[in-house]
């Protein structure tokens, strides 16, 4: 095992803590500031902690026909998750060789939480989880062209696939950044990852309205630790993703050369990045209403003719 | 050994006896004699014993392939010649690496079939006639692979064509779809026949000879080659279930016995794909532009439409039909791409996609054979093949279920399996091939790519919505009917039969690396250069610089899921799960089977989003109670989608022919003396035009 491997473990083991304990309070602090925007109280940043703990503490209640997928399911998609936060370049750009962050694998990785979490809908035989599991099957499918397109955009000018690579060319060459191709492809990557984690205008995670509901209809059968596992997984997947986009449009502060003063820089500052992104995005949302249904499609279309453009000038103009 | 083997081994010692001498010799003289075994056997065999022994046959013929075309893979020479009289070159068996990596396919998915089939048939698809035709079916389509020259190509393949028909036909006494189905196939087949021996005959003419040495002396951009392009790839593409050539598809494979859809696509569509390499990697390599253009638009047209088709389809069966056409799709645009990638000398990027073809089709013979024999043991169980009848299968058929579950993460190209490394390595090479140094290597390209990364990308996201409906509805949730609520696991032989299969979709995905170099051999000029083993079977592509090791990545995640597991089980010591009838009632506590999802309205969503491709046709009746208009009694909804291209592009012409028909049976009404009259008019028109 040489340096880079050490340095590569330590940054995984880094990023995985940091984002178990982050995720949370990200989604704490999105909660609260859209209550004070919209003049509540709120339950302050650490209700989604204090709900995780109460939901571990409680017995599943489970259906008769429920198979082994209720329990399986929730555990693949926090491991999904988790792998996300290992292998993607979050507080530092040194991976594994031999797994390194391309996007393809990072993209099929996000891809076992989906199925894990269509199949949990399911698997309870209510009307409501097949309903929540078809149309998340759905989005997922129409939104799969621009999530690969906005990236392969990103890869042209670093010449690889991998995202640590992408995330240093950025930092190398800051221009790359302002330029239209990248522009056009954030946009299209910020809408594919708006409909991936559920988010307005695609998906309201704070309603359980029939007529709207995507994700929560699929966690109504979970209970007890399942529930908390599904919150978790689905957290997490926000997180890592939020510190993903940070880490592409503000690429310093990420570790390229290991070293301990630089991997604290390192967390201090994806942590500020993520959380500065997530209000960012509850101020967003409260100027959004959710989309019908059946006009979703054609915003997923708009975002993968923006991410086609940004492919194909960066291959003829730059 | 028998008479036909025996007769063989006589012509080729007197003939060119030397070949014989080899391994790969005696493995093809050993299938033709277990052949021809095999078909004796079941025509004296009893009923009772007939499917045993018939089966155990089949497994030793396909294992004979096997080792055969192994050995064709890995580098031995030599075969069978079979001299004849008639003024051409002889015909010669004897299988390049890409012959035996297809033998090898063939015949994996035969050992699968074979060993399935002896527990599975029963009724009609255990007659006489059905066992006499899988040997025969078997035999066919591992000798199209080892074929050297035109003659014995195009016998091995009617060969292999006469054997499915038959097979297919099994049931056509009691089913009237069968039969329509038999016409369908036999119509196709012979189509793509038709096309396969004009585009022989037009090479043959150029080159003055029919061995496939000869063929390849033709100028790959001349117009008699060309022509033969245009032809193959109608011939190919028909029995690679191509768009718009694919309409048996839908009828053919759901209604053929379940071993025999899983050779059809497992193995027989295969043969297709080999036709398309042996045209445009071996006869006519380095083909204009155009070709490449060509093949990939045809490869993503089908693709995309095959996963539409499928996504919507609540029958189990059709969806996997559906579901062939979109993998061949893929395999026939990384084909494409990558001759139009070598085309631009960006040889590194067109290697890597011819390999993930390669692999494409070899994951594909794995999980989607083992989905149709999966298919299979739900009829077997229920009888049922209509998913929106299905439900509840995981608790009661177990083994099933997980083969079943495996083998669509392949399909759905999901980590760690098969489906995931080719999909993964042709992405790779796509996004690498519009670039060369930095430089764009040209116009057509930096479209193309793109386009194609998108198509694979959106077939993708469907596949995955086709195969968690499938494997969701089908095996969780509550049973919709009481035939899948008495189901009960299949018998042994057909499960291990499953287990193999589910095991071959996992070993090729987390061991892509040797397998990708063993592969690359069979195409590549500098296979070293193009794929290379890593780490602990993992894959690279040292001219791309794409690495990707499948067994770390199942080491990181059970590393990742250690302190998950250790968490649930303090929580489930302390905390013990309790079992309720309905726990929370989602939509309803009075909630009843028939209120869950079914597959229809799983896909409903979707079935509105691409309504103007699909075009179906929707009826709602309402029946309201007879006091209030306000109330309702029942709604029937009844939805069918059919095939929009067969509707515009077959049903003119079928009634074209329809009419034409009608016409001629004026013409020849039965009497003899109008018949004496035309054969006396066709005499005379011929004297005349001798004469002149």
């Amino acid at each position: 095992m040489n340096a880079t491997d050490v340095s590569a473990i330590v940054i995984a083991l880094v990023q995985v803590v940091l984002f178990v304990l982050l995720a949370p309070v990200l989604i704490g602090v999105i909660r609260q500031v859209r209550a004070r925007i919209e003049g509540r109280a709120g339950a302050g940043i650490w209700q989604p902690w204090r709900d995780l703990r109460k939901l571990l503490a409680k017995n599943p209640v489970r259906g008769i026909d429920s198979s082994w997928m209720l329990r399986v399911g929730p555990v693949a998609l926090v491991v999904s998750s988790l792998i996300l936060c290992v292998l993607l370049p979050l507080v530092g750009t040194i991976g594994f060789t031999l797994v390194p962050s391309d996007l393809f694998v990072i993209v099929s990785i996000m891809l076992i939480g989906v199925v894990a979490l269509a199949l949990v809908g399911l698997d309870g035989g209510t009307a409501f989880g097949g309903m929540g599991s078809s149309r998340h099957m759905t989005v997922a499918a129409l939104v799969e062209p621009t999530l690969l397109l906005s990236v392969y955009a990103f890869s042209i000018p670093a010449g690889t696939s991998t995202l640590s690579a992408i995330v240093e060319t950025r930092m190398l060459s800051p221009e790359l950044i302002i330029s239209p191709v990248s522009v056009l492809a954030l946009v299209a990557l910020s809408i594919a990852i708006m409909a991936e984690t559920a988010r307005l205008p695609i998906d309201n995670p704070g309603t359980h309205l029939e007529v709207t509901m995507l994700h929560e209809a699929m966690t109504l059968e979970a209970s007890g630790r399942d529930l908390a596992w599904l919150e978790v997984g689905s957290w997490l997947k926000l997180a890592v993703l939020l510190g993903l986009v940070s880490n592409l449009i503000v690429p310093w502060g990420v570790v390229t050369d290991f070293s301990v003063l630089g991997l604290l820089i390192g967390v201090v500052t994806i942590t500020v990045k993520v959380l500065l992104l997530g209000v960012l995005l509850s101020v967003g949302e409260i100027f959004l209403a959710k989309a019908r249904l059946f006009q979703v499609p054609e915003l997923l279309a708009g975002s993968f003719a923006l991410a086609f453009l940004a492919v194909t000038a960066s291959y003829l103009v730059a | 050994m028998t008479g036909i083997g025996a007769g063989l081994l006589l012509h080729t010692e007197t003939g060119t006896g030397l070949l014989m001498q080899t391994g790969i010799g005696v493995g093809l003289i050993l299938q033709l004699g277990l052949g021809a075994l095999a078909v004796v056997t079941a025509l004296l065999a009893a009923p009772s014993v007939r499917s045993r022994a018939g089966g155990i046959l089949s497994t030793l013929i396909a294992v004979t392939g096997f080792v055969t075309g192994l050995a064709a893979m890995l580098g031995s020479t030599g075969g069978l010649v079979i001299p004849i009289a008639l003024p051409m070159d002889p015909l010669v068996l004897a299988p390049d690496r890409l012959g035996g990596l297809f033998m090898l396919i063939v015949s994996g998915v035969g050992i699968l079939v074979s060993l399935y089939s002896m527990s599975s048939t029963r009724g009609p698809d255990a007659s006489r006639t059905a066992w006499v035709a899988m040997p025969v079916f078997l035999v066919g389509m591992q000798l199209v692979p080892a074929a050297t020259d035109s003659v014995s190509f195009l016998l091995a393949w009617e060969v292999m064509t006469l054997g499915s028909t038959v097979l297919l036909l099994a049931d056509h006494a009691s089913r009237a779809s069968v039969a329509s189905a038999g016409i369908w196939y036999s119509a196709m087949s012979q189509l793509s026949f038709f096309f396969i021996l004009a585009g022989f005959a037009v090479l043959a003419a150029a080159s003055g000879g029919t061995s496939f040495i000869n063929l390849q002396a033709i100028e790959p951009g001349s117009a008699a080659a060309n022509v033969a392009f245009v032809l193959f790839l109608l011939g190919f593409g028909g029995k690679a279930e191509l768009v718009p050539l694919h309409v048996w598809v839908p009828r053919v494979l759901p209604e053929a016995p379940s071993h025999v859809s899983a050779a059809m696509s497992g193995a027989m569509v295969k043969i297709g794909v080999y036709g398309g390499l042996l045209v445009c990697v071996r006869l006519l390599p380095d083909g204009p532009a155009w070709w490449g253009i060509a093949i990939m638009l045809v490869g993503g047209a089908s693709a995309l439409y095959g996963i539409l088709q499928a996504s919507v389809s609540s029958d189990l069966k059709v969806l996997l039909a559906y579901s062939t056409t979109e993998n061949m799709g893929l395999v026939f645009l990384g084909l494409g791409a990558s001759m139009l990638l070598r085309g631009y000398d960006a040889t590194a990027a067109a290697d890597a996609a011819l390999v993930a073809a390669l692999l494409l089709a070899v994951s594909h013979a794995a999980f989607k054979s083992t989905l149709f024999l999966g298919a299979g043991a739900i009829i077997h169980a229920t009888g049922e093949r209509n998913l929106d009848r299905l439900g509840g299968l995981g608790s009661r058929m177990p083994v099933t279920a997980a083969a079943f579950g495996i083998a669509s993460l392949g399909a759905a190209a999901i980590p760690v399996t098969s489906g995931f490394v080719a999909e993964w390595m042709l992405l790779q090479s796509l996004i690498h091939g519009g670039r060369q140094d930095g430089a764009v290597v040209s116009v057509a390209a930096s479209v193309a790519m793109p386009l194609a990364v998108a198509v694979i990308a959106l077939t993708a996201g469907l596949a995955l919505l086709t195969f968690v409906k499938a494997y969701g509805i089908a095996f969780l949730a509550r049973p919709r009917s009481p035939e899948a609520a008495d189901s009960r696991e299949v018998p042994y032989l057909m499960r291990i039969s499953l287990i193999l299969g589910a095991l071959a979709v996992l070993a090729l995905g987390l061991l892509p690396g040797p397998i990708a170099a063993l592969v690359a051999t069979t195409v590549s000029r500098d296979p070293a250069s193009a794929v290379q083993a890593v780490g602990l079977g993992g894959v690279s592509l040292p001219g791309i610089g794409a690495v990707l090791d499948p067994i770390m990545l199942v080491v990181l995640s059970a590393l990742v899921a250690i302190p998950v597991l250790v968490a649930i089980i303090i929580s489930a010591r302390r905390y013990p799960h309790r079992t309720v009838d309905l726990p929370w009632g989602g939509g309803g506590s009075r909630a009843r089977p028939r209120m869950q999802y079914t597959a229809t309205s799983y896909a409903e969503p979707l079935m509105r989003v691409f309504d103007d491709v699909l075009k179906p046709s929707r009826d709602v009746q309402v029946t309201h109670v007879a006091e209030s208009r306000y109330l309702v009694e029942r709604v029937r909804v009844e939805q069918t989608v059919s095939d929009v291209i067969e509707i515009r592009l077959y049903r003119p012409v079928l009634n074209l022919f329809q009419r034409y028909g009608v016409v001629v049976r004026h013409v020849a009404n039965g009497s003899i003396h109008r018949y004496l009259s035309y054969s006396f008019v066709a005499l005379l028109i011929v004297l005349i035009v001798v004469s002149l």
